[in-house]
């Protein structure tokens, strides 16, 4: 984290038929001006915090902190949060300029000074010509960047995001992702993201908070999720992953006992006792085709036999087996050649490439 | 949208012919009559526009049908507002009490009425205990205008519901988000996009109200008889068809006037939600 704790999640916990916990317990500190993504498969109990945080909902346990100050008690109205919402929520029956200059005239903010602001933040998401049309007359894309533009207008402490991108198809989805990181970055505003899409994640986040089961598992950089996932369930959640399970035979050294594959290494002093069941995770783009010379070089060197490809054009997707157990290696297009069903290649990996994870 | 083609007219066949039958034809005799037939006059629509007791009725029809109105819509709005807002076990009962009193025949909640507030009745019983020893309730406007209301008011609660039923509740926590208190919320958004569905409640209780016959003639005074009840009279005791014919007309015209009107700034399509 950058700078010290702007808004604080402390032991927040909700309840809403008194048994189970749809959000079991979040902490999580967040620093003035980051930009946090929780991301998490549907009901994992992220988007049940952010409407905690709008206020929308009352917390079981636990306390919400913005500069020091719970605000737990405070009605959404005072909060001076930004929302945006999954359909945008725009209102059908105001022109986009009177949308952006709600939250303005809520705020008896003086009339010429609203104007003023409103075209600001038009200007900001570009769409300054576009102030007389109704919502309806908009693109979902130009939806999304009005109620971008009504959610920042006020000038609110922070900006929460309720899986914005969801309704877009994938390329004006992509060209959002950029475009709302470049309005936070310029706003300066902290930003909470909600979202099941890890690309989304990936791609915009100084930090991810990954939700399951009403918990954060992990709490990190996009990339050290990636890398150095900590759960088994962020593994298989964040990017492709293989799993292959089995027992520490020497954790000192680095060597785990696979069933039916035998030993693998894995970087020497893991984190579990020796015997303990763990799962190695080795991503499926770390795995490379090794025939001969080459193999030398690999710490695990197997054989593999190819059941299935998948082309996705830049890359293929490569699934087959290796002492019983399936594998999925990703190979850049051009090096696939003439590979094909039933044949046997020699591929590895290297020890640093796998990470132990509790099984 | 498709164009209509020979199958499209097959299907809607049988009930145009019905409709044509037993809707058009009679109208068309009634205009036909209205004018003296054959020996054609407009002496019918000269004796109602020239007696000022035809007027007073007419407009007296109007105005009952606004007052209706008016009420339904202050007992309506909250209603639906609760089914529509609120939902679950309280909002399917309430749906149900709306749609049980649509299905009971309003002859049958007429006669509840004038059991109601008759001479035997709670309401004459409750006057009397308060010290009124001869109140006078039914037969009166106030009964007349009860009674229309009790009829009507499904009709407007109905009409709005299914206007709000379609309001996105993610605009409210927007207008929350945006710093509006709940009343400046109800105001500024839920408001205007509930009011489709109170003008549509209003145009479909305003003219119901305006052709009705029954109640008003049952639970009302003489001074209460709207125009319906004035060709009801005109035919059954008079057997004077010719003003009847035109009487039935004006009313005609009045009712296409209201739905021209609302034609005109809301479209005839959004009628029935």
């Amino acid at each position: 984290m950058s700078g010290p704790a702007y808004l604080g999640l402390r032991a927040l916990v909700k309840s809403y038929d008194g048994v189970k916990n749809a959000v079991d317990g979040i902490d999580v500190e967040i620093a003035r001006g980051e930009f946090v993504t929780f991301l998490g498969p549907s009901g994992s109990g992220k988007t049940t915090t952010l409407l905690m945080i709008a206020g929308f909902e009352d917390p079981t346990a636990g306390d919400i902190m913005l500069e020091g100050q719970s605000i737990v008690r405070v009605k959404p109205y005072r909060r001076n949060i930004g929302m945006v919402f999954q359909n945008y929520a725009l209102f059908p029956h105001m022109t986009v300029a009177k949308n952006v200059g709600f939250p303005l005239r809520m705020r008896g903010i003086e009339a010429s000074e609203a104007t003023r602001r409103v075209e600001d933040a038009l200007d900001l998401v570009g769409l300054r010509d576009f102030s007389s049309r109704h919502p309806r007359a908009l693109s979902g894309g130009q939806q999304q960047r009005v109620a971008l533009a009504r959610a920042l207008v006020f000038q609110p402490d922070v900006l929460l995001l309720d899986e914005p991108l969801g309704a877009l198809d994938k390329n004006l989805r992509e060209q959002m992702q950029v475009e709302i990181k470049r309005i936070q970055r310029e706003v300066g505003i902290t930003a909470i993201y909600v979202t099941h899409d890890q690309t989304e994640a990936m791609t915009m986040s100084d930090r991810i908070a990954v939700f399951n089961d009403g918990r954060i598992e992990q709490l990190d950089t996009p990339l050290a999720v990636y890398r150095r996932p900590t759960t088994r369930f962020v593994g298989g959640f964040v990017g492709d992953s293989n799993f292959l399970d089995g027992r520490i035979a020497s954790a000192r050294e680095g060597r785990v006992r696979i069933e039916g594959l035998g030993e693998v290494r894995v970087p020497a002093g893991a984190t579990a006792a020796d015997g303990a069941a763990v799962a190695v995770l080795v991503r499926p783009e770390d795995i490379v085709r090794a025939d001969g010379a080459a193999r030398m070089s690999l710490d695990n060197r197997f054989e593999f036999v190819v059941r299935g490809i998948v082309n996705y054009g830049d890359t293929v997707m490569v699934m087959g087996e290796t002492g019983g157990l399936g594998l999925r290696i990703r190979m850049p297009g051009r090096a696939v050649g003439t590979l094909a069903e039933g044949e046997r290649i020699g591929i590895g990996w290297r020890a640093e490439d796998g990470r132990v994870l509790a099984g | 949208m498709a164009r209509p083609d020979v199958r499209a007219w097959l299907l809607v066949g049988p009930a145009t012919l019905f409709i044509f039958l037993l809707f058009v034809a009679p109208l068309g005799e009634m205009l036909w009559r209205s004018v003296g037939g054959a020996d054609f006059t407009l002496k019918h629509y000269e004796t109602f526009f020239s007696t000022p007791l035809y007027i007073r009725v007419l407009g007296h029809t109007f105005w009952t049908a606004f007052v209706v109105t008016l009420i339904c819509l202050l007992l309506g709005y909250p209603v639906a507002f609760v089914i529509a807002r609120y939902g679950g076990k309280l909002g399917g009962l309430l749906l149900l009490v709306v749609a049980m009193s649509m299905w009971t025949s309003f002859l049958v909640r007429a006669y509840a009425w004038m059991v109601i507030l008759g001479n035997r009745g709670p309401v004459v019983a409750l006057l009397n205990a308060l010290g009124d020893p001869n109140p006078k309730v039914l037969f009166t406007t106030f009964a007349a205008t009860i009674g229309l209301v009790h009829l009507l008011l499904p009709y407007m609660v109905m009409a709005i519901y299914a206007v709000m039923a379609r309001i996105d509740p993610a605009h409210l926590r927007a207008a929350a988000s945006l710093g509006a208190t709940p009343g400046s919320a109800f105001r500024h958004v839920y408001l205007p996009l509930s009011l489709p569905g109170v003008v549509n409640g209003c145009v479909l209780v305003f003219i119901i109200c305006l052709g009705f016959y029954v109640t008003p003639v049952l639970l009302g005074g003489p001074q209460d008889h709207l125009i319906a009840g004035l060709i009801g009279e005109q035919i059954e005791e008079l057997l004077n068809w010719g003003l009847a014919a035109a009487m039935s007309m004006v009313l005609l015209v009045a009712t296409l006037g209201v739905l021209a009107i609302y034609n005109a700034v809301v479209g005839l399509d959004k009628l029935w939600g």
